[in-house]
């Protein structure tokens, strides 16, 4: 049997101590990595911070034929939005987004269990089955959707959209959660079996802590996803349900300048998920990592 | 192993909630979600609402923002009655409402449709009748709506929708840059006068281009303008036994002289400039000339948003043969039969499309702001009519010299200046839009691009024959 | 995407037990709430669209419901549009997932490295994933790409390229770029999963043995990336064939339909033309399609997988 562990944590800026002196050669390379590393980074992160800095200028300094850099910042634009009533948006898109990952983790970890701990026969077929569910292009379906939640008067409510979110995301979140659950080491579970554990406190005492870091990288994968998404926003609420994207789109207007106070919006709209990339780092990278792999 | 039933003593791990509870939660929550009713935050920060609500879909134009942001005072008219808006952009907005509408799907109790939509609609039964509302409104005088507007909107005499703004076409350009060009624009001008015009002002090296012209496609963007140009030349999208007529020479002259047109003195980025882009260029002062709709002056004459304010000069929509092109387009409110509030949501109608309100809006948020083509008494108000002196007038008479029954020369079946009013034309009209745009990023010829859209419109002619 | 092979071995040989009978129940039962959830939620609506795929039906002209079969499908497939519209998609689906990957494993590869401020540099690299697609569409289209005002070609202004209208001559491009900008940090993050479980002693081996650098990354780094790389094809092509919202946002698949793809074009169908059978007829094409391509691909997958597990 192969000799295993606990899975290395993709954390970077601890490097495994047991690695050799580095010569003096590789340091050097570094220097210049570092360098591209950062021009790169800059380059990637160059449009977000353009948005943002956008958002603070007036629309005259925006529709300028050289871009101002240096311009006496104003927060009118995100009066603008504010004024626009931007809250029952943010409550919607909060709402939709918290409940829906719940009822994925719900659901998809006790599938992944079945997945990975306790096999079951034709495991690829499931997982090719939910997987498969991601391949229909929502676009289509959208009329007998929109038509289903009309004949049960759930247009324009909340928790219609919790339930597609819960489906969008539900494969994602099994694919996910099965590595996890696959990275509990095999000496964990005998030692629970052999003291003769039930089920239940098998599960909750020994695996679920090993695979918590899973839930939650899983977990803010589910919630990027669903606080983003726009099409079946858009098209099944209206002034009630209406979510964060529904309100930018809001802003584009057909007639007269909006650059700026739309760089505004998009900056209030998208900062919630940023932000909580940013904190979450290292549950974000374990989690698009589907947890370091053997 | 068999699976016993252990009793809760070992504490849940805490990254995971206790199942029980939650399942409980989720539980009443859909029991809650099943009762069948528009579940949002919107309940929760208007303070739950007693009384009724209505659901208000419109454009996200700068005129309807204004509305939004008086909305208050209707509340505070009505304490009863509480609004709720859903502002999109227009194409996204007519996709929402017609989708609801055509489905009663009742999500909206007043949405903002157009002269498009309106007879089409009030033929299927979709819209209600809003002329016994508008009977029994005193001082509403729909009479003091533009008789063209009225005319368009009405199905069988009574009105389905009213008017919020109305707009005709014409030609605005740059007085101060003709002034010092010793350039002369004629107040009815003719295509050819107007690209020898385009011509000598267009300056790149300058930033200035000769004129402004919508290329992004959508029926209701490029296809507006092109659409004048082709009835102005004679031509006309079908006979009267619906034969397609996109590929006859009248409407291949047409077409081929706005492609080069925009391709020699036209903006840069023009394939996807729309109202907005146009707006933007002519407005920056980097264009000379800028046909589009009469509802420009809101943002080109308003100091704020616009370096050229105060600096324009207007003429009528250029024509080739003499006949007044310019288009009609109304933006109007009407109520989806669906409605369970008939009457709440005709009281907000009525107050948006009133003369107190137009008089609201310039006193509140400053004259320009003010709907501009839909009321004669609007521009007998002393501020309006002395701000609008410049195009007022050229408003109104250009609304009065549209004939949406008879647009063309020859004969056609259908009516409507710059579209259609047939169902099949926001596709059709998208998908030949399209092919003008893509004959204006000279991807192809004017005339491949006709001889495609005279399939697509030979397609749904043949479903009329 | 996982091995399957030894922790499952390791679990089987302890708990093995027949699938029949109560056993397998119970070894199915935790599978079944989600497996309902997603059969109800995803397959219900697929059937509609199946049934209005055989009808004729425009929802602006109430009452023209009525049976037609296979005839939506026939004009689906003499649509060249719709030809067209499939040659966009498969571009920007493989072109956006190609290049990001090589994006990709080109920042993994300096991310594995060790410099000075590599977290925030991780932390930037991160960003564009975590924007709104809606946010970020509108973003590039406006203050970026923008002829006149947008940052990109003041940019490069110096290099005499002036006012190029991304949108109005290479809209597929410029979508492709969007969608290329917010998808690398997926790929990067997952090669450098890859990188960081890499075995590090052989590669120093390797290393004193002589090999360059060069070498050691196409003898042993790519193979055992190889996966990962997969994986990320995978992913990327699943939520790239169906990415909308840049479409919509930059370029309304314009102009003419050189930036459509196919859920732009089921949409234009659908709320434009209220086509309803048409872009049913087209949904089920693309399902069919997209089944027959992820099969085979899904195959490779997990023959690779199974297959480098025996041979690690």
């Amino acid at each position: 049997m192969m000799a295993r562990s606990i899975t290395a944590d993709p954390e970077l800026t601890t490097p495994a101590p047991k690695r050799p002196a580095v010569r003096p050669k590789r340091r050097r390379n570094n220097t210049w990595v570092g360098i591209l590393g950062w021009l790169l980074g800059i380059l990637f992160f160059f449009p977000v911070l353009w948005m943002v800095i956008t958002s603070f200028k007036t629309e005259a300094q925006t529709y300028t034929s050289t871009p101002s850099i240096v311009f006496s910042p104003t927060l009118e634009q995100y009066k603008t939005v504010f004024d626009s009533g931007i809250w029952p948006y943010f409550a919607n898109s909060a709402f939709a987004t918290i409940v829906s990952t719940f009822f994925v983790l719900l659901l998809a970890t006790p599938c992944a269990f079945a997945l990975s701990l306790r096999p079951v026969k034709k495991t690829r077929d499931v997982l090719f089955f939910f997987i498969s569910t991601k391949m229909l292009p929502i676009v289509a379906a959208i009329i007998p959707i929109y038509i289903a939640a009309r004949d049960l008067h759930m247009l324009d409510n909340i928790f219609t959209l919790v339930i597609l979110y819960t489906a969008m995301n539900l494969p994602i979140a099994v694919w996910m959660m099965r590595s996890f659950f696959l990275e509990v080491p095999g000496e964990l579970l005998e030692a629970a079996e052999m003291d003769g554990a039930p089920l239940r406190r098998t599960v909750t005492e020994v695996i679920l802590p090993v695979v918590a870091p899973g839930l939650a990288a899983t977990a803010l994968i589910c919630c990027i996803f669903a606080w983003n998404e726009f099409f079946f926003a858009v098209n099944l609420t209206a002034t009630q349900a209406a979510t964060v994207p529904v309100f930018l789109v809001g802003f584009i207007s057909s007639e007269g300048l909006y650059f700026a106070q739309l760089c505004a919006a998009a900056t209030v709209a998208t900062l919630p998920v940023i932000l909580a990339g940013w904190v979450a780092q290292r549950q974000l990278v374990r989690g698009l990592s589907f947890g370091a792999i053997k | 192993m068999t699976r016993r039933d252990a009793p809760l003593g070992a504490t849940p791990s805490p990254a995971v909630l206790n199942r029980r509870t939650f399942l409980a939660g989720a539980a009443g929550g859909a029991a809650l979600a099943l009762t069948g009713c528009s579940i949002g935050a919107k309940q929760i920060f208007t303070g739950g609402s007693s009384g009724t609500t209505i659901a208000v879909a419109i454009v996200s134009n700068s005129q309807m923002q204004d509305a939004i942001s008086l909305s208050h005072l209707f509340e505070r008219e009505h304490p009863n009655i509480h609004l709720n808006f859903v502002s999109l952009p227009e194409n996204e907005a007519r996709a929402k409402i017609t989708t609801d509408v055509s489905t009663q799907g009742g999500e909206f109790d007043v949405v903002m449709i157009s002269n498009y939509e309106t007879p089409m609609w009030s033929a299927n039964g979709w819209l209600v009748n809003l002329q016994p509302y508008i009977n029994a409104t005193p001082g509403y005088d729909a009479n003091d709506f533009l008789p063209q507007l009225r005319a368009t909107l009405s199905h069988k005499g009574d009105l389905y929708s009213v008017p919020f703004y109305g707009e005709s076409s014409f030609l605005m350009y740059r007085k101060d840059l003709m002034a010092k060009a010793g350039i002369k624009v004629p107040l009815r001008p003719t295509w050819n006068q107007v690209g020898e015009i385009a011509a000598r002002m267009h300056n790149e090296k300058k930033g200035l281009v000769g004129i402004c012209l919508r290329g992004d496609p959508g029926w209701g963007e490029n296809l507006a303008p092109i659409d004048t140009v082709i009835n102005s030349f004679g031509g006309r999208w079908y006979d009267l036994a619906w034969q397609a007529q996109l590929t006859s020479p009248e409407v291949e002259r047409a077409v081929s002289m706005y492609v080069s047109l925009v391709q020699k003195y036209g903006e840069p980025g023009a394939p996807s400039a729309g109202f907005s882009e146009c707006a933007t260029h002519y407005g920056t002062g980097g264009a000379a000339m800028w046909y589009d709709a009469t509802s420009a002056v809101s943002t080109i004459e308003d100091p704020q948003s616009s370096s050229v304010a105060g600096r324009n000069g207007y003429a009528w929509a250029p024509t080739q043969n003499g006949r007044p092109s310019g288009w009609l387009y109304t933006w109007s409110l009407a109520i989806p039969t669906t409605c369970p509030n008939k009457q709440a949501a005709w009281d907000f109608i009525a107050w948006m499309t009133s003369k107190s309100y137009i008089k609201t809006v310039g006193e509140t948020l400053g004259w320009s702001h003010v709907p501009p083509g839909s009321r004669f008494s609007s521009y007998q108000i002393p501020q309006y009519k002395k701000l609008s002196a410049t195009y007022g007038p050229l408003t109104l008479q250009s609304i009065n010299a549209t004939n949406t029954a008879h647009p063309t020369v020859k004969p056609v079946p259908y009516t409507g200046v710059q579209f259609l009013d047939i169902p099949e034309f926001q596709d059709l009209g998208t998908n030949v839009s399209e092919q003008m745009s893509a004959a204006i990023a000279g991807q192809k010829s004017a005339a491949a691009a006709l001889s495609q859209s005279q399939l697509y419109a030979q397609d749904v002619g043949n479903t009329y024959k | 995407m996982t091995a399957i092979a030894p922790p499952v071995a390791s679990a089987q040989r302890v708990r093995a037990r027949p699938d029949r009978g109560r056993q397998g129940w119970v070894r199915r039962a935790p599978l079944l709430p989600a497996l309902i959830f997603t059969i109800i939620v995803t397959q219900l609506p697929f059937l509609l669209t199946l049934w209005y795929s055989l009808q004729s039906w425009s929802l602006v002209r109430p009452g023209s419901e009525h049976f037609v079969g296979f005839a939506n499908y026939v004009a689906v497939f003499q649509d060249s549009q719709f030809w067209t519209t499939a040659l966009n998609t498969v571009i920007m689906t493989v072109g956006s997932v190609l290049i990001a990957m090589l994006l990709g494993i080109g920042l993994a590869l300096i991310l594995d490295r060790k410099f000075i401020g590599r977290g925030i540099v991780r932390t930037l690299l991160i960003t564009p994933f975590l924007v709104m697609p809606v946010a970020a569409a509108l973003t590039w289209k406006t203050v970026m790409l923008d002829p006149t005002y947008g940052i990109v070609n003041w940019v490069l202004r110096p290099l005499g390229i002036g006012q190029f209208d991304w949108i109005g001559q290479v809209p597929l491009l410029s979508v492709m770029i969007e969608m290329i900008w917010q998808w690398t940090p997926f790929m990067m993050l997952l090669v450098l999963a890859g990188l960081q479980s890499q075995p590090k002693d052989i590669v120093e081996a390797a290393g004193v043995d002589g090999a360059k650098p060069l070498g050691i990354f196409r003898e042993l780094t790519l193979p055992h990336l190889r996966r990962y790389i997969e994986l990320g094809f995978v992913l990327g092509a699943i939520y790239l064939i169906n990415e909308f919202d840049a479409v919509y946002m930059m370029t309304q698949g314009g102009p003419g339909i050189s930036s459509a793809n196919l859920p732009f074009y089921i949409y234009q169908r659908a709320f434009l033309g209220f086509e309803v059978g048409q872009a049913a007829a087209m949904g089920v094409i693309v399902v069919v399609m997209t089944i027959i391509v992820a099969t085979f691909a899904l195959r490779l997958i997990f023959k690779s997988f199974s297959g480098t597990e025996q041979a690690a």
